[in-house]
């Protein structure tokens, strides 16, 4: 009998696979976010507020990432942005072996933007590095201010946090004071973006805060600054 | 819910490393799992023994180390246990924190054997 030291990641295959889609994107200049909140909270909305401020600047696409159904992916596709159905079939999370093969179906070439629309969960999309450029998450207003105390994590990983349906504040007990209080103790450097994603407010500072980090790898990879 | 995924995982790692020690058969497989994770003990061992049949580790163990989560707090240096959703500081109610530990799925080891009794010599033993 023998004991065999091994001493290596569980997760190793995700994250080797997700090293590769990053050097791909870096190599093609495709700035890829991961997009991660609770059911409901906007996420698609979201995504399509983000769109309709940098699509004239911008080639972007969608990965839509759901346990079912291709609602999301058709809504995007319904403004003229390819995207591609990731359906998990009841996992709740995305892998990146996952995301190697949606992109496989995107013309890199043509792209600046690839935004990944994460499964509606914010627990365990925080363990799973896709490749992408940065982790964002939002939270919506009717979901109350205390979450920060509740799911910390994600909250910490996060490079940006969006609070979005803020058009609904006045009818929500939310503190926004103490919610951005925590957040900055969680997580000092994030900004936090207050928006109304299908009414189109305060969309352009997260635009543009979402620009320049697109610019950044554009510019990493030879390409020239729009 | 992603249990089957993180096992294939354990027994990939686990059938390499018994390979290129020559190893023929894992009796025994020990694993890190931290408390911030959201792997569950009864669906890690139910894929388990789902998947080892046939395998080199047919009949093995898992055997699972629980990791507890544990910070560090940057404004009173207190380190203190905690539970997946209260990381504040329970010293000073401080937010600026720094995880020490909890997050961990790791495979730290596997027990082989290298030969069962009742195994067929290969051809380069028979000669010997
Ligand atoms: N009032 C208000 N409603 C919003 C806002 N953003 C989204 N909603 C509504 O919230 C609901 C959910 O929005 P989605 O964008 O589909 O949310 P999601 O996070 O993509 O949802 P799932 O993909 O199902 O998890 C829809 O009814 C939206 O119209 C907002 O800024 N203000
Ligand atoms: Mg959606
Ligand atoms: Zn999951
Ligand atoms: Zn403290």
């Amino acid at each position: 009998m023998a004991t065999i030291d091994v001493s290596k990641p569980i997760l190793d295959l995700n994250e080797k696979l997700a090293a590769a889609n990053r050097e791909r994107f870096d190599e093609k200049g495709v700035f890829v976010l991961d997009l991660m909140a609770s059911p409901g909270a906007g996420k698609t909305s979201t995504i399509l507020a983000t769109i309709a401020a940098l699509r004239d600047r911008y080639g972007i696409a969608v990965i839509e990432g759901d346990i079912a159904s291709k609602v999301d992916a058709e809504k995007v596709k319904a403004h003229g942005i390819p995207a591609v159905q990731i359906n998990t079939g009841g996992a709740c999370h995305l892998e990146s072996d996952m995301i190697g093969r949606a992109v496989a179906a995107l013309d890199l070439d043509a792209l600046d933007l690839i935004i990944i629309e994460n499964v509606g969960n914010l627990v365990c999309p925080t363990e799973f590095y896709l490749g992408e450029h940065a982790k964002v998450m939002i939270l919506s207003v009717p979901e109350g201010h205390d979450k920060p105390y509740k799911y910390p994590a994600i909250f910490q990983i996060s490079e940006a946090v969006i609070l979005n349906k803020v058009d609904t504040l006045s009818v929500f007990d939310f503190d926004v004071e103490e919610f951005e209080g925590v957040v900055r103790s969680l997580n000092p450097q994030s900004p936090i973006f207050h928006i109304a994603a299908t009414k189109g407010d305060g969309v352009g500072a997260w635009a543009e805060w979402l620009a320049e980090r697109i610019e950044t790898v554009r510019i990493a990879a030879g390409k020239s600054p729009k | 819910m992603h249990e089957m995924g993180i096992t294939q995982g354990i027994l990939d790692a686990s059938f390499e490393a018994a390979e290129a020690a020559g190893a023929k058969r894992i009796i025994d497989i020990r694993i890190s799992v931290g408390e911030l994770t959201e792997v569950v003990d009864f669906a890690l061992q139910f894929a388990f023994e789902a998947l080892t049949p046939g395998t080199l580790a047919e009949g093995a163990t898992l055997t699972v180390n629980h990791v507890s989560a544990r910070s560090h707090c940057n404004a009173c240096g207190e380190d203190y246990e905690h539970d997946r959703f209260q990381m504040v500081c329970p010293r000073c109610d401080g937010f600026d924190v720094s995880l020490l530990q909890g997050r961990e799925l790791q495979i730290d080891s596997i027990e082989t054997e290298d030969d069962v009794e009742d195994d067929v010599p290969s051809p380069e033993t028979a000669q010997e």
